[in-house]
């Protein structure tokens, strides 16, 4: 399709997003899921090991000394405890001073406790299965007997296990839900951040392609900053375009009247017998197409001056350099004329920032009016203070104050001493271009033209 | 109508340990299938519900040994213990040896929608079954209690026994707990259920109670008039003899009558576990309950004069059954026996 041009589809921003929260979800879930296994397990252990120690204890409290002997009166409420363990084995064991058993399985397994340790929990086996045991202990000391007797309790771990998934399974239902949401709400943010996009597609393919005008929506700050410089983009080509139709009208303008008088000359000319007077006719023919070519140069560095206004970069640079140039350029007409131009720069750097071609054209139409509708001496001059100017004097009488004030606009001065008046519409131009202004003034019997500039900072 | 295709082996050894006191066997000699179920159930009682089972399998046979209960565990246990193939399937009426023995691990789990209809506190780990439902009753001779004496509750039983010179000294009866595991395990629960035990244990004391063996000779000797009242019995033999003997009362006491349920469990080593499990199945099922019911082996209270069991008071605040459940395993701790059997001793002195 030639309108798509060099645009190519990659990956859609929400399937991106949709990968990008998939992701996350799925090694977020795997982590969680490790981390709820972990915590099922730890959680359903300390649960099930109060049970343990609870029934223990329970057993250690009905242990009563008679004749010297430990008895152990098995409580039923340490077994209905156990019981809450509803399928799993239980395992008991009362063992004495001695390492005798007193009563229950002496096949429990009993770990050596250290002194002091009131009770200690560990692993073993019941049977074939894993089982956990805890070990408590309860000291006598009765004129008949004396001495630890050690509790061990221990069941099976079916609970243990089904609390620990439970715990795990409910976490993961409670994690799979918040993923859930979490993944609708990706998805509505993000088709919403990205609704601007297709609207603001559909606005520019429904425009006229002569409207230039800025796009005016509303849009979330990432999508508005390339609104902007849309905006910025059809201003500038605007510009250009009310550019180019200003060309042309000046151009259709300004070349009727020199075209009209030449075609009558002409037209003298041809019907005039008299050779003088014929002479004098083919040699203001002369003139007049002399002046039409001035006038197409000027319109086309105008025209020039205007497109490198949008353009051409501004790059940091010396006006006394620009100065230089300008009496280079200008040294033809000067020399022809045989009047010196007088050139006024300091011995330290002017610097500004700007285009060094349209600056070097606008010192030259000064210049170029200055020879032409001034006297000599011509000083050309840049000075530095509070602005950099680029300036041009010379001792005629300048221009009267309110063509002065219209200096730039089109066609100021157009017929009246033969100039067109684009020279200073140049100048003026281009020092709208650099943020500055074109500035004019008498001043010691001299008339000063001259282009102020901000300073630029290096 | 009981087809007798059963061979009887009457054996009686009552002293000598780890003899079946009975043995039968039901269905064809050379069926493919054969199961041996060791149970402390009569016989008489069993027997004919069993073959109701053969009749409906073509392919198996049950060999059937009537245990003691004491026997039955210790048997039951060794085989656990060495591995040894024994019974395939273990019914006793003492049911907390058959929890200590699921505990131990020695019994192998079955699931089924039969078992899967008793209630929670009838079954344990899938791999005990309460398979039957009989009151513990009292029993007593009709025509030598006037309606007044007859001990509704244990209080009434205490009342009794109280006065100097009654006549019911030394004519109340129960099981001795030291050679039944079915008369412990009613005693300990009796222990559980109320404080009433402590004084009734003391006025058989005083009284000169007699503690003794087994169901069929207790009952016998209240038939005979030797006893007037027989305390905690289990209500399938005291409802079949009372059925033949008008003489013969029984009663659900007031207070609160305890209920049980005879355990079921396959053995860990069992060689015909699936024969086991679909004989237990069979036990569960509605056809095996009519008849385990026909044989008063089920026995639902009814509170109508007109049922064979006196009841006085609301079934539903009377029931107390006894859960299958490991908290049976205080039953079995030596301590806890030693400690009870003083008290028992010290109630009944021996008779040497």
């Amino acid at each position: 399709m030639p309108e798509a041009g060099g645009v190519r589809a990659t990956l859609s921003l929400k399937n991106r997003v949709a990968l990008a929260v998939g992701a996350v979800l799925v090694l977020g879930g795997a982590l969680v899921l490790i981390a709820a296994l972990a915590y099922g397990r730890q959680a359903a252990r300390e649960a099930f090991d109060r049970l343990l120690i609870g029934a223990a204890a329970d057993i250690a409290r009905t242990i009563s000394i008679r004749d010297g002997v430990p008895m152990v009166d098995m409580p039923v409420s340490a077994f209905e405890l156990l019981s809450l363990a509803a399928d799993d084995r239980i395992r008991y064991r009362v063992v004495g001073p001695d390492g005798a058993t007193l009563t229950g399985d002496a096949d429990t397994p009993l770990l050596a406790a250290g002194p002091g340790v009131e009770s200690m929990f560990y692993d073993g086996t019941f049977g074939d299965e894993p089982a956990r045991y805890v070990a408590f202990t309860r000291r006598f000391a009765e004129r008949s007997f004396s001495g630890p007797v050690r509790v061990v309790v221990g069941h099976t771990l079916l609970a243990r296990r089904e609390l620990a998934r439970d715990i795990a399974q409910n976490a993961l239902i409670v994690l799979g839900a918040a993923g859930t949401v979490m993944a609708l709400f990706a998805w509505m943010v993000v088709s919403r951040a990205l609704r601007p996009l297709p609207r603001i597609g559909e606005t520019l393919a429904v425009r006229e392609p002569t409207d230039l005008t800025p796009l005016s929506l509303s849009a979330p700050k990432e999508v508005a900053a390339m609104l902007t410089a849309l905006n910025a983009f059809m201003v500038r080509l605007d510009r250009q375009n009310i550019a180019t139709d200003k060309l042309i009208t000046d151009a259709a303008h300004q070349m009727r009247t020199p075209v009209a008088a030449i075609r009558v000359q002409a037209q003298l000319a041809s019907i005039e017998n008299d050779t003088d007077r014929r002479d004098r006719i083919v040699a203001r023919i002369q003139d007049r197409a002399a002046g039409l070519g001035r006038l197409l140069d000027q319109l086309l560095s105008r025209a020039m001056i205007i497109h490198r206004a949008d353009t051409a970069p501004a790059t940091p640079l010396d006006l006394r350099d620009v100065a230089v140039e300008i009496v280079e350029k200008t040294d033809d007409i000067f020399v022809e004329a045989g009047i010196e131009v007088m050139l006024d720069i300091p011995d330290h750097p002017v610097r500004v920032r700007g285009d060094a071609l349209s600056l070097v054209e606008a010192g030259r139409n000064l210049l170029s009016n200055a020879l032409r509708h001034g006297k000599p001496p011509i000083r050309l001059g840049v000075t530095q203070g509070s602005l950099v100017t680029l300036w041009v004097s010379d001792c005629g009488d300048g221009l009267p104050p309110d063509t002065a004030r219209n200096a730039g606009e089109r066609f100021a001065r157009s017929g009246a001493a033969g100039g067109s008046g684009i020279g200073l519409a140049i100048v003026s131009e281009v020092a709208e271009g650099h943020g500055g202004r074109l500035a004019m003034e008498h001043r010691d019997g001299q008339f000063v033209a001259a282009l102020e500039l901000p300073r630029f900072a290096a | 109508m009981i087809r007798l295709a059963m061979i009887l082996a009457c054996l009686w050894h009552p002293a000598a340990a780890q003899t079946a006191e009975l043995t039968a066997q039901f269905g064809p000699p050379d069926a493919p299938r054969t199961a041996l179920l060791r149970s402390t159930t009569d016989l008489a009682a069993l027997g004919p519900v069993i073959e109701a089972y053969v009749e409906t399998r073509q392919d198996t046979r049950i060999v059937y040994e009537q245990w003691g209960s004491n026997d039955l565990y210790a048997l039951t246990a060794r085989d656990c213990r060495k591995g040894r193939m024994g019974a395939d399937l273990v019914i006793s009426s003492a049911v907390h040896q058959i929890v200590d023995l699921v505990n131990e691990g020695c019994a192998a789990s079955h699931a089924s929608e039969a078992t899967a209809t008793l209630p929670p506190e009838l079954a344990w780990r899938d791999q005990l079954w309460g398979v039957t439902r009989e009151p513990i009753v009292v029993v007593y001779n009709r025509d030598l209690l006037a309606p007044a004496e007859v001990p509704r509750s244990r209080f009434d039983l205490l009342d009794l026994l109280r006065p100097a010179g009654s006549r019911f000294a030394g004519r109340v009866a129960t099981y001795d707990i030291e050679e039944s595991g079915l008369g412990f395990l009613l005693a300990f629960s009796d222990s559980l259920e109320a404080t009433t035990f402590g004084g009734l244990m003391e006025a058989f004391g005083r009284s000169g109670a007699i503690a003794t063996c087994c169901s069929a000779e207790i009952i016998d000797r209240v038939a005979s008039g030797e006893y007037l009242v027989a305390y905690n019995v289990l209500g399938s033999y005291a409802l079949q003899r009372a059925r033949q003997d008008p003489r013969l009362a029984v009663l659900a006491p007031e207070d609160y009558t305890l209920i049980l349920s005879r355990a079921a469990m396959i053995p860990a080593g069992s060689a015909a576990a699936r024969v086991a499990a679909d004989l237990l199945d069979y036990l569960l099922s509605p056809t095996g309950r009519a008849m385990l019911e026909a044989q008063d082996l089920i026995v639902h209270l009814k509170e109508e004069d007109t049922s064979a069991i006196e009841v006085f008071g609301t079934v539903e605040t009377l029931e107390r059954p006894i859960g299958l459940n490991p908290t049976l395993l205080v039953a079995m701790d030596s301590d806890k026996r030693e400690i009870f059997i003083r008290r028992w001793r010290d109630a009944f002195p021996q008779p040497d």
